[in-house]
């Protein structure tokens, strides 16, 4: 998957849990969960369609890796198959 | 013959907007059975039926605003025999519209509905000239458009019913409040690697097994658990413990998890999920609505270590619980970095002391250091 279609698919999924989002505004280098206000619920909910979506399983431990949407989207290009 | 009247879903609210009738008049309902969806300030509720029955009449129209009370249909069948009367049913008399005696006498000469006058006296109480004012313009009703409120008026409104309820329990309530500081590495372990086992879908978050601490540590102490009616105290019937949910567009509500005590973690954790994604949709049950006997909330993921909540009427109790924390911990004489989460209560003081509120948080505080137990 391209770098730039990965990163549609995270925002589009991120817009179903945070429906007032504005992509155009999203800091790809800002802390994601403080930027787009997602409590414990709402990142589970966001993991889930990650999930369902792309097929990745994110264990929790990895969750303190993943603090910026640049993070989570150079964690998701490894974990995909190339 | 039974009268199905429109049930009070909280102590913020005093109408409601009937959306859609979910029955037909000669149709069969069950106890439990949705039967009308209901506009409040804070979602459209399923409004649910305590009674089995055959519906005889349904006498408000989709669109209709009525006051909570208003006999909206009418019932017959076995259900006279079962008919027992529920929390959803009782409206705690502080929720009659204040008003003035003369505003009162004059509201009945004039035929108007002295609940749905805006009162413009002390604490919203209807005066004489709000009487006046409400009946003069006999403007023809609008038709009725039974759609939901739309999002900013809806935001008015929950604003409003929020601060009517939190007003309302900062005037008659008493707080008193405690706070704990809670040990959480066991909890965090035993979850951590429960978590590890399961699937992203399914795993459990620390907020579900707070709410099964709550609710396992008030089992034995009933004076928290419950609610304040008719100046005495009522034990719930069961543990039915309302989170506090923050909705995406501000405001918030607090509806029931049922039963939390005899719940897994699992079937809690989705319960939990389910509740959360139904509020935020706006589309809770009546009974969800009502019947909360305690809330929980948790303000630790905005950061903030603890938090000292408002009760909310009729309960007696509040219990909330901040972020958790890596702190310099002493124990058996030794000095080491420990998670830790401070759990409040806010008690009502006609209900419980705080010498009761004390034995109650160290309890919470020990079952959280047997989290095998949850």
């Amino acid at each position: 998957m391209k770098p730039e279609e990965l990163k549609s698919q995270v925002v589009g999924i991120l817009a179903t849990i945070a429906p007032e989002l504005e992509p155009g505004e999203l800091r790809g280098d800002k802390p994601l969960r403080s930027q787009v206000d997602l409590d414990s619920m709402d990142w589970l909910n966001f993991l889930v369609a990650l999930h369902e979506r792309l097929k990745v399983d994110i264990p929790e431990t990895d969750y303190a890796k993943l603090v910026t949407l640049d993070d989570l989207l150079a964690y998701l290009t490894q974990k995909l198959p190339a | 013959m039974m009268e199905f009247k429109l049930p009070s879903l909280g102590a913020d609210m005093d109408q409601g907007k009937l959306l859609e009738w979910k029955v037909k008049p000669g149709e069969a309902v069950k106890r439990g059975q949705v039967i009308a969806v209901v506009d409040t300030s804070k979602a459209a509720v399923d409004v649910e039926i305590w009674h089995d029955g055959t519906v005889e009449e349904l006498i408000t129209k989709p669109g209709e605003t009525i006051a909570v009370g208003t006999v909206m249909a009418k019932l017959s069948g076995a259900g006279e025999a079962v008919a027992a009367p529920t929390p959803a049913k009782v409206v705690p008399p502080s929720l009659r519209k204040p008003a003035s005696p003369a505003a009162r006498k004059r509201a009945h000469e004039l035929d108007v509905d002295i609940d749905r006058v805006s009162g413009t006296g002390p604490h919203g109480a209807v005066t004489l000239d709000d009487v006046e004012k409400a009946a003069k313009p006999a403007s023809p009703t609008p038709t009725p458009t039974p759609t939901p409120t739309p999002v900013a008026d809806r935001q008015a409104e929950m604003r409003k019913a929020i601060g009517a309820a939190m007003s309302r329990s900062k005037r008659e309530i008493p707080h008193y409040y405690l706070a704990e500081t809670i040990p959480m590495h066991k909890a965090l372990e035993m979850l951590a690697r429960a978590n590890e086992a399961r699937p992203v879908p399914e795993r459990v978050l620390m907020g579900a097994l707070q709410l099964k601490a709550v609710a396992l540590t008030l089992r034995h102490y009933r004076e928290l658990n419950g609610f304040w009616r008719d100046g005495g105290f009522q034990p719930g019937a069961g543990v039915h413990v309302g989170v506090a949910i923050s909705l995406r567009q501000g405001g918030l509500v607090a509806p029931a998890i049922h039963d939390v005590d005899q719940r897994s973690l699992e079937e809690l954790m989705r319960a939990l999920a389910d509740l959360v994604k139904r509020a935020r949709a706006g589309s809770l049950r009546s009974s969800e609505m009502s019947d909360p006997t305690i809330t929980v909330t948790n303000l630790g993921e905005q950061g903030v270590e603890s938090v000292l909540g408002v009760i909310y009427p009729p309960q007696v109790a509040l219990v909330g619980f901040g972020r958790i924390v890596e702190r310099a911990w002493a124990e058996d004489g030794a000095l080491r970095a420990a998670p830790v989460v401070t759990a409040t209560l806010s008690g009502d003081h006609r209900a419980s002391d705080g010498h009761r509120g004390a034995r109650f948080l160290a309890a919470l505080r020990e079952q959280l250091q047997r989290p095998e137990e949850l």
